[in-house]
């Protein structure tokens, strides 16, 4: 055998030894890459199979609370009026009023009264409910004077012309509690430790 | 025996480099790829590990239906005890 024909087979012998050693690593990493992948299926398996009732739990939960809020709304209009319910809600949640109820869309036509509008009336209607009750009758045999099925209607019926004139003009009454607007007392040691004085010296 | 000479010498000093560059681009690519799909396996089994609080959603569905009916019964009771404030026509 020649040289060059030695060298030509050395050169052959490396290339498929260069061959051999990348493409065994790159199987070896393959391998890796491909139990890796298992382990990614089967966690995704498991994503998919716990959030799979999901759906229709929240449809189910939501459905619930859809008629809850249907069925507040209107026992809340029917009790309390549009009027006074946009003006009890303006009064509860300030600005919630401009969001109208969800089952009655002309709640947003509404001017909500002030909160004091709506409590006076209800104050009155305690008041009458009070004076009027069926216990208070004119005589142990005669009828109520209470309106027993419709007492509110007709406290009601002391305002005549709806809403006071110059209501619109009055100032909005004050929103009160944890996260109103206008904390009344700012007072920065307020949840801070309490001060210690340093001991007098007898 | 020039040619066999030349061919050798191609082989060996241009044919061999270039083979093993191409395959260790290979492997270096696959060996890139190893830590990724670790990555994604391990957050999967943390998203995984994270659903497992659905199933308390059923016990939120039972509750919702149960405060519902409570909030249906009590509604109920104040329709018949308050008066409407429309008296009907």
């Amino acid at each position: 055998m020649s040289a060059a024909a030695a060298a030509m087979i050395l050169g052959v012998v490396l290339i498929v030894l260069a061959l051999v050693y990348f493409l065994v690593s790159t199987i070896f990493q393959l391998r890796k890459i491909v139990a890796g992948l298992d382990r990614v299926i089967e966690h995704v398996g498991g994503i998919v199979e716990k959030s799979a009732p999901v759906a229709g739990v929240v449809d189910d939960i939501n459905a619930n609370l859809d008629a809850g809020v249907s069925a507040l709304e209107g026992l809340l209009v029917k009790k309390a009026g549009m009027t006074d319910a946009m003006g009890l809600i303006e009064g509860l949640y300030p600005g919630a009023a401009a969001a109208g109820l969800r089952d009655f869309p002309e709640s947003t036509d509404v001017i909500a009264p002030r909160i004091g509008e709506v409590y006076t009336r209800g104050t009155l209607t305690l008041a009458r409910l009070g004076r009027e009750a069926p216990i208070a009758a004119a005589s142990p045999r005669g009828p109520a004077l209470r309106d027993a099925a419709y007492g509110s209607a007709a406290s009601r019926a002391l305002y005549p012309a709806g809403r006071e004139p110059g209501a619109a003009e009055l100032p909005r009454s004050p929103v009160i509690g944890a996260e109103s607007p206008e904390q009344y007392e700012q007072r920065e040691d307020i949840g801070q430790p309490r001060k210690r004085f340093p001991a007098k010296q007898s | 025996m020039t040619g066999v000479w030349i061919g050798a010498a191609l082989l060996i000093l241009v044919v061999f480099p270039i083979v093993v560059v191409l395959l260790k681009g290979v492997l270096d690519a696959a060996a890139g790829i190893v830590p990724t799909v670790d990555a994604i396996a391990d957050t999967a089994a943390k998203g995984s590990a994270d659903l497992d609080a659905t199933a308390l959603l059923l016990t939120t569905q039972q509750q919702a239906r149960t405060t519902i009916e409570l909030v249906a019964a009590y509604g109920g009771s104040l329709d018949v005890i308050l008066d409407d404030a429309e008296r009907p026509s």
